[in-house]
């Protein structure tokens, strides 16, 4: 019998499943820190999680407000600059994972995190790319975890800040020495992945009770289905328990 | 061999209107005192470079420090915009600010050539983003070896470094721990540095394979306990994580902001 649980929840546990104890994962702030950490606090404790503030292998007991909170560089193995960390560690081949979040993602899994409108006269300036633009490229896959919403998901992006496929879902062929790029997007709707042949991203699993039209309507471009849509695996009771308590300790941390 | 001053008489001696600077620390000892004595003196027309322009650069775009800024990330780390950064870019106030914006791996490998005293970094980079397209210091290069595209960005070479770190030695050999950053890069990089410490000791502690800067690379020292407050320093005080959360309402409002300012940084002298 499990708990109740939310739609967030369903998104978190459901974005930790993809994470194996054999992954090296390059984390970004927020949703994926959250996802990473509770797969290592469950079914993946050997899981290898890295921040871009240099910090390697490391295992907080809260989660992170920032990337270099105190709290990651001293339960890591090691800490190393920040040069160090994106030329060797990132460039060099090291990661297989990156963990990403986003602003606007469009069709293509193209990722804006730098303004909404135009970039001369923005309507709203968002912080920009950060790590991002090369995680997405250097790492051998890249897993994309945002909430599901019109906003959101919009057919093209305002900006370009981090490759998925490129405006024509080409970006990456032909590319030497980069990554195959997003191969999952876990929204608190549904698991996209991109189609083999033109990369554009599909459902290819409905979270329990979710509709078709739900994503539909949560959608900003016509979202295709795969033919043998499954149904995401509800949450384990102590996945949320876990999750609760790690969310628990992180609110009592930071207040 | 780094010259002991106050944090006021570095800042007045070294900084100059117009000045390029990097004030750095990634997440973890950021220069906060410094930045409110460059505040304090009303310094002009900076040219202002850090990875994460974090609150500090929020404080100093506020105050009308900068005319420019370049910078890689520029949110309120867990919490969300920089008001201040965004009313400047935004809507021009109290000044118009033009921004140059990179990716970190860009930066970062722009602050280790400038300490290697090359004109360029290069790196695997930008495959894709639009970033290329607003931002003219991007430009792609073809590998002499490989044939291979590869991105190169200018290096960083500032006229002044800025840092916080956690000791001085009497000598001013400098000890930075923990999430180091790019410390060491921005200071060999820049023509002059100031360093911020928490404290001046008679040793250092340091392991044989510990970041220490010598004295000699320095210019100027400064000690500033708790200089890097809200940020964190090692050893000495964790990240007031509330204070970050609470700056989102300080800074929304250009009044609550220039309050702060006010009594905080106007009415506080340098340590």
């Amino acid at each position: 019998m499990s708990l109740e649980y939310t739609s967030s929840e369903m998104m978190s546990v459901t974005a930790a499943r993809a994470l194996t104890n054999s992954m090296t994962c390059f984390v970004g702030i927020g949703l994926p820190s959250e996802a990473a950490n509770l797969a290592r606090l469950t079914h993946a404790p050997d899981v290898t999680l890295i921040y871009e503030s240099g910090t390697l292998q490391t295992k907080p007991d809260v989660l992170p407000l920032s990337i270099g909170d105190g709290e990651l560089c001293e339960s890591a193995l090691t800490t190393v600059s920040v040069p160090e960390m994106f030329r060797y560690w990132l460039q060099g081949g090291h990661v297989s994972v990156g963990f990403l979040g986003t602003v606007q993602i469009d069709r293509y899994a193209n990722l804006n995190t730098t303004l909404i409108g135009d970039y001369r006269k923005p309507k709203v300036r968002l912080p920009g790319g950060g790590g991002a633009p090369e995680i997405a490229t250097s790492a051998k896959e890249v897993f994309i975890t945002v909430k599901h919403s019109k906003r959101t998901f919009v057919k093209d992006v305002d900006f370009v800040t981090t490759v998925g496929f490129g405006r024509d879902g080409k970006a990456r062929d032909s590319v030497p020495n980069i990554g195959q790029g997003p191969t999952v997007v876990i929204t608190d709707l549904c698991i996209l992945k991109p189609d083999p042949e033109t990369k554009e991203l599909l459902v290819s699993s409905l979270h329990p009770n979710v509709t078709r039209e739900d994503v539909i309507a949560a959608t900003g471009w016509d979202i295709r289905f795969a033919e043998n849509l499954a149904t995401t695996p509800e949450p384990g009771t102590r996945e949320l328990e876990v999750l609760r308590d790690l969310k628990a300790r992180t609110h009592f941390h930071h207040n | 061999m780094a010259e002991f001053l106050s944090l006021k008489e570095a800042v007045s001696r070294h900084i100059n209107n117009g000045d390029t600077v990097c004030m750095e620390g990634f997440t973890h000892l950021i220069p906060f005192a410094a930045g409110h004595e460059i505040i304090r003196q009303e310094k002009q027309d900076l040219t202002l470079i850090r990875m994460t322009p974090d609150l500090v650069y929020d404080q100093m775009i506020g105050a009308g420090c900068a005319k420019k800024l370049i910078f890689s990330w520029g949110g309120n780390p867990g919490v969300g915009s920089l008001h201040r950064l965004r009313d400047a870019v935004e809507n021009g106030w109290p000044n118009k600010l033009e921004i140059l914006e990179h990716s970190h791996a860009a930066m970062a490998s722009a602050y280790e050539a400038g300490a290697a005293g090359l004109p360029l970094a290069v790196l695997r980079g930008y495959v894709g983003s639009d970033l290329p397209k607003v931002n003219e210091q991007i430009k792609f290069i073809v590998c002499p070896f490989t044939g291979e595209r590869l991105a190169a960005v200018p290096s960083v070479r500032p006229d002044v470094a800025v840092i916080h770190a956690q000791r001085a030695d009497r000598k001013g050999n400098v000890l930075v721990e923990g999430i180091i950053g790019i410390q060491k890069e921005v200071v060999l990089a820049a023509k002059r540095s100031i360093v911020t410490v928490e404290e001046i000791v008679d040793d250092l502690g340091a392991s044989v394979n510990a970041c220490v800067l010598p004295s000699w690379a320095i210019t100027a020292i400064a000690e500033a306990p708790k200089g890097a407050s809200p940020s964190y320093a090692l050893g000495y005080y964790d990240r007031d994580n509330a204070f970050y959360k609470e700056w989102d309402g300080i800074a929304r409002d250009r009044e609550t902001f220039q309050a702060w300012l006010q009594e905080n940084v106007f009415e506080k002298g340098a340590a």
